[in-house]
């Protein structure tokens, strides 16, 4: 499909950490188009985040494939993998992680300086983003001064940056208040309309599987059901 | 560049830490740093007073002479030769010498003895046996006098005035017989030298051995800081085959083996200081790798290419050991140039027993830049050395593991 970003075919992975194979992901197909707004929920364990990693070609599956905007990345030796990591997507994580000897947009901007973007170019991108999650008067803030929304902010500022095919997000929300949640979600939300940007998250939390465009519910490592709300 | 800034800023994110770490750095680099000063300032100091005491840092001899030490292996000096030795960079002072075995009596007591006519510049310059006399004078020409070496002396029982006789074998198979008067007695560095010497004016003592104008060997001084093996390679070049040019390590084997092992434990002692720092250093990389594992698999995660976060790794360790090496560098530079220009005295026994050798009791430091180059190229090293534990650990880091806490 021409708008087809992630193309997941029959993947399958079992860790095996004592000795006894625990199946994570068992046979899933999964097909995300461009500007999707998805939640991957489910009960801990369910596999939610081994399913994101994969397809962050962060972990690989034990068989089938992974076809991420027309690259099989199952078949990426380990530095192509983070060349394309780089370049096609933006990760958000629960803990922020931030650099904290790096200021707001210097942090922001550390994806497009790997990426070898122009100083000009890195500025009017990092500008406009940090507009558009309202923190244009903090980008000169250390992450130690900043709430933990504003920095899950700046975090999400990071995965736009270099202009992704999508960003995947772990739990994103739950190191947030409600009021922070919520003014996060909203921005991502608004980031998905205005630059049709997919968003994938995995999470356990209410306030974002409401907002999700679709919901995929994973149990034993199993889609068991994958609803798309209709627009109202 | 940005990853050098970036590996600037990170070194400072533990601030305490960092000190440390520079503060271990700097301690050891000043320690070692006056160590090797003061190695190198004590020996050269050793050095010094042995060539100044008799052998010079270089001879020439005829070829043969080192190894069968006859007037038959001496020389007619050329004075042009001597003129162009002496017109050379680095050379000090040369003189001439007539060195042979003889027999030295008196009473009824007979013992071998070394005798050695010296040019009279030697009487204040040079070896300066003038200066090293403990009792009498020095003697002329006329005097039909001699210097006994204090251990000689009490070996013969003889004093001040006192008559001794020379007996041996003189140039070409003549008899070489004197009879002379004791004008001084010295006191040498070398004991084996303080046992055996007799020293009298060139001239009388070519006309004992009746060897006329001949002298055995040119013993050559040579400025400071010039090398002695360069000096006697230049001094070869120009003397031609029929001589052989030596430098003072190769006349005293001996000594030159027993400071180089002197200096060798030192080495040692150098080198277990180098570990202590690198433990230091390690300890801190150690901390800091394991501080920053969630950070590094997120950078790795994000697409950060390894060699990348490898680089600015080891940017932060060398800012780290380099920042302790100049704060070392310039804490030590004061210490070893107050020291060079005001040695250590040391005083009783130690001392005693040095001015016993004919060793100056001073522990003077070294002011050569190469000390300094060295050691900072060693702590460098060493920190390029430790730089690879991150490296190593971001070689094998899986990004996904990492970020888990």
């Amino acid at each position: 499909m021409e708008n087809t970003v992630i193309d997941a075919h029959n993947i399958s992975k079992t860790y095996d950490p004592t000795g006894i194979p625990v199946p994570a992901i068992r046979n899933v197909h999964l097909h995300i188009a461009k500007g999707e707004f998805v939640a991957l929920v489910g009960p801990s364990g369910s596999g939610k985040t081994t399913l994101l990693n994969m397809i962050g070609g962060l972990d690989h599956p034990d068989s089938g494939n992974i076809i991420v905007n027309g690259t099989d990345i199952t078949a990426l030796r380990s530095a192509d993998l983070v060349k394309f990591r780089l370049h096609n997507i933006g990760f958000v994580f629960q803990a922020f992680n931030l650099i904290p000897v790096l200021t707001a947009s210097e942090n922001a901007e550390f994806i497009m300086l790997l990426q070898k973007e122009k100083k000009a170019k890195r500025a009017e991108r990092i500008n406009g983003l940090f507009k558009q999650v309202g923190l244009l008067d903090k980008k000169n803030t250390r992450p130690a001064q900043l709430s933990g929304g504003q920095q899950q902010r700046v975090a999400v500022v990071r995965a736009l940056a270099s202009k992704p095919q999508f960003v995947l997000a772990d739990e994103p929300t739950a190191n947030l208040d409600s009021a922070a949640a919520f003014n996060l979600l909203d921005i991502m939300a608004a980031l998905n309309r205005e630059e049709n940007m997919t968003f994938i998250f995995s999470t356990h939390d209410q306030r974002v599987i409401e907002r999700a465009k679709r919901v995929i519910t994973l149990v034993d490592g199993q889609i068991v059901s994958d609803s798309t709300k209709l627009p109202l | 560049m940005w990853i050098v800034h970036l590996a600037w800023k990170n070194i400072w994110r533990n601030k305490s830490r960092t000190a440390i770490a520079v503060a271990a750095v700097s301690f050891a680099t000043m320690i070692s740093m006056l160590a090797a000063s003061l190695k190198e300032g004590i020996f050269n100091n050793l050095i010094k007073d042995i060539v100044s005491s008799y052998t010079g840092h270089v001879q020439l001899h005829m070829k043969g002479y080192q190894d069968e030490q006859v007037i038959e292996n001496g020389f007619v000096p050329e004075k042009l030769l001597r003129e162009k030795i002496i017109g050379m960079p680095g050379i000090a002072t040369i003189t001439g010498r007539l060195e042979s075995f003889a027999l030295i009596s008196s009473g009824e007591t007979t013992k071998g003895c070394l005798v050695i006519g010296i040019e009279d510049q030697e009487r204040h310059g040079f070896t300066a046996m003038a200066d090293k006399l403990i009792k009498g004078a020095y003697p002329s020409i006329r005097d039909n006098g001699l210097i006994l070496s204090e251990g000689l002396a009490i070996k013969l029982k003889k004093n001040i005035l006192d008559t001794v006789i020379i007996i041996g074998q003189g140039y070409h198979g003549s008899s070489a017989a004197g009879k002379f008067i004791v004008k001084g007695i010295v006191v040498l560095g070398s004991p084996k030298l303080n046992d055996k010497l007799v020293v009298m004016p060139l001239e009388q003592c070519q006309l004992l051995f009746a060897a006329d104008s001949i002298v055995t060997s040119w013993a050559i001084l040579l400025k400071d800081d010039t090398d002695p093996n360069a000096a006697a390679k230049n001094i070869a070049g120009i003397a031609g085959k029929e001589y052989e040019v030596l430098t003072w390590g190769d006349i005293m084997p001996d000594i030159k083996q027993h400071i180089e092992a002197d200096s060798g434990n030192m080495q040692y002692v150098q080198l277990i200081l180098y570990f202590l720092v690198g433990f230091g250093i390690f300890s801190t990389l150690l901390i800091m790798m394991a501080e920053r594992k969630i950070e590094n698999g997120m950078l790795l995660a994000l697409g950060m290419a390894k060699a990348r976060l490898e680089l600015l790794l080891l940017f932060e360790s060398m800012f780290t050991v380099m920042m302790g090496a100049v704060i070392g560098l310039l804490i030590s530079l004061p210490a070893v140039l107050y020291l060079k220009f005001n040695p250590i005295r040391i005083s009783g026994s130690t001392a005693d027993a040095y001015k016993r050798f004919g060793f100056e009791p001073l522990f003077p430091a070294s002011g050569d830049p190469g000390i300094f180059l060295k050691q900072g190229l060693t702590v460098f090293v060493l920190g390029l050395i430790l730089g690879c534990y991150p490296i190593w650990v971001i070689r094998k880091m899986n990004a996904l593991k990492a970020m888990k806490k």
